[in-house]
């Protein structure tokens, strides 16, 4: 029911590291009978768009600790976290703070 | 970049890059390639020293460190303390402190390649990414001091976040440099004497800075480092880190539990003091020795339970011999240790160097030196001074009989 989503995903920090480098990810996640949220959207970049090494940014449902989001340059905790549900030409940004990528 | 082999081209891409992001902050700007870690005088290694007077070509700044992405500071963390401050790099999650130069030509290689496959063989020499990154930070401490005296700075801003450090605190106390701690992670860093080593950005959490950076759009650079991708248990400060942020997101007063304890250590004065003898001293990292301890300390028992691990034991151990409840754990640890490199202080069929090397260092740049294979690659002006330092001492022990008591230092420096 509900019509795909365009969304911008951006990687810093190192991040995108694991998405061959690219940074910038322009993605149109496919219409589904429900609205897409955060955590379904982990799900279909960590099948879609990671290259290598999932456990390195995603944790089990949610990223892995240290990876920051920010949906809308806001903080994802403001927005509920994995609740969230995505809008079109959202603004999705992971910026890693660790050492290891 | 070396030290992670990457090509030179990617290097000098990077490099290219960064004396961008440099350019547009219009401060003047250095950059160090590690490789010139070879060329430095062994006055790096003493506290107060005159300026060597060296000429050094374009230098890149040390940016091969494992740290990742580096970002220029437009400015937003410079304190109007003092005028021959260096603007640091900002970065999220880094420490990067970029020294200052001129221009460089473009398209120039600065770094000879000889000196490449040299670095490469050093960090190969080491076998645990603990050590190496231990080492690597070592160097480029001394590269980044002395090319900060060389040009006449006297305060260097280090980059590092309250979370860094809190990551840093931790790993340290786990390798062993309690001593070097307060130093370490202090706001000033006052061990290398001339030189200061402030870090202004403790006070910010990374989650803080990437949030700042981001929203003020400050240009940023990642570089792949040592623990790149590597697994959590990797190496120790890996893990450290990796057992902090974890920690943290659970509980979110952790890091700065950890930075407020760090606040309130300090030395015993030790390494504030312009020390009339160098010898005091670790050779690598500056902090004052923690190893010439009388028989009945914890670490004594440790050496103690190393010679015996191994299969040539040259003195009884009957009398040196301190019971200890951290002995058993030792063993285990330093029979692993002990597998791994060949030399120890007891084996005489390897060169002097690796075992004399040890008695001027602290426990954990020995522990770090323990785990090469060999000694010989580390930079030339490292075993200079280690060599200088060694027949100092010799020159002591010679004259002890004839020197006056400690308290007329006149004296001392005049037969010396």
């Amino acid at each position: 029911m509900a019509a795909s989503i365009a969304l911008r995903l951006e990687f810093g920090g190192g991040a995108e590291l694991l998405f061959d480098g690219v940074r910038e990810h322009l993605v149109t996640l496919p219409g589904q009978s429900e609205p897409w949220d955060m955590k379904q959207l982990l799900a279909w970049i960590r099948g879609n768009l990671l290259k290598e090494r999932p456990e390195l940014f995603v944790q089990g449902d949610t990223v892995r600790p240290g990876i920051l989001v920010l949906i809308n340059d806001a903080d994802w905790e403001l927005m509920g976290e994995l609740t969230y549900q995505l809008q079109d030409q959202d603004n999705v940004v992971f910026i890693s703070t660790l050492h290891g990528g | 970049g070396c030290v992670t082999g990457q090509s030179a081209e990617e290097r000098q891409r990077t490099s290219t890059q960064l004396e961008l992001i440099f350019r547009a902050t219009g401060y003047p700007f250095f950059i160090v390639h590690l490789e010139q870690v070879f060329c430095l005088p062994g006055a790096v290694l003493e506290a107060t020293c005159s300026v060597p007077v060296r000429s050094e070509g374009d230098y890149k700044a040390a940016v091969n460190r494992f740290i990742e992405s580096s970002r220029a500071a437009s400015s937003n963390t410079t304190s109007g303390e003092d005028q021959d401050q260096d603007p640091s790099v900002l970065k999220t999650q880094c420490l990067l402190s970029q020294l200052d130069t001129q221009d460089l030509p473009s398209g120039l290689l600065p770094f000879d390649r000889q000196l490449t496959g040299v670095l490469q063989k050093l960090f190969d020499a080491v076998k645990t990414l603990t050590a190496k990154e231990d080492l690597l930070h070592t160097l480029r401490q001394h590269l980044i001091v002395h090319t900060a005296r060389t040009h006449g700075y006297s305060k260097v801003m280090m980059g590092d976040s309250c979370s860094r450090l809190a990551v840093k605190l931790l790993s340290s106390i786990c390798q062993g440099r309690g001593a070097s701690l307060a130093a370490d992670t202090g706001f000033c860093d006052l061990r290398y004497g001339d030189i200061g080593i402030v870090r202004p950005m403790r006070d910010y959490s990374s989650k803080e800075i990437a949030f700042y950076n981001r929203m003020f759009g400050v240009p940023s650079l990642f570089i792949p480092g040592l623990d790149t991708k590597t697994p959590d248990k990797a190496s120790i400060q890996r893990l450290t880190e990796s057992f902090v942020t974890r920690l943290q997101a659970d509980f979110p007063s952790t890091v700065s539990t950890i930075y407020r304890t760090s606040e309130k250590l300090q030395t015993s004065g030790g390494t504030h003091s312009a020390d009339a003898e160098p010898a005091g001293k670790c050779l690598l990292c500056m902090c004052a020795l923690d190893t010439k301890l009388e028989e009945a300390s914890a670490f004594h028992a440790t050496l103690v339970s190393e010679k015996l691990s191994q299969k040539q034991i040259t003195k009884s151990p009957a009398a040196d011999w301190v019971p200890d409840g951290q002995c058993c754990s030792r063993i285990d640890a330093q029979n692993h240790n002990c597998g791994s490199s060949g030399g120890r202080c007891s084996s005489s069929d390897r060169t002097p160097t690796s075992t004399d090397l040890k008695s001027l260092l602290c426990y954990s740049c020995r522990l770090t030196i323990q785990d090469m294979s060999a000694a010989e690659f580390l930079p030339p002006y490292i075993m200079a001074e280690a060599e200088r330092r060694m027949r100092r001492s010799q020159m002591e022990e010679e004259i002890a009989a004839f020197l006056l008591p400690e308290d007329d230092a006149e004296d001392r420096e005049e037969v010396s």
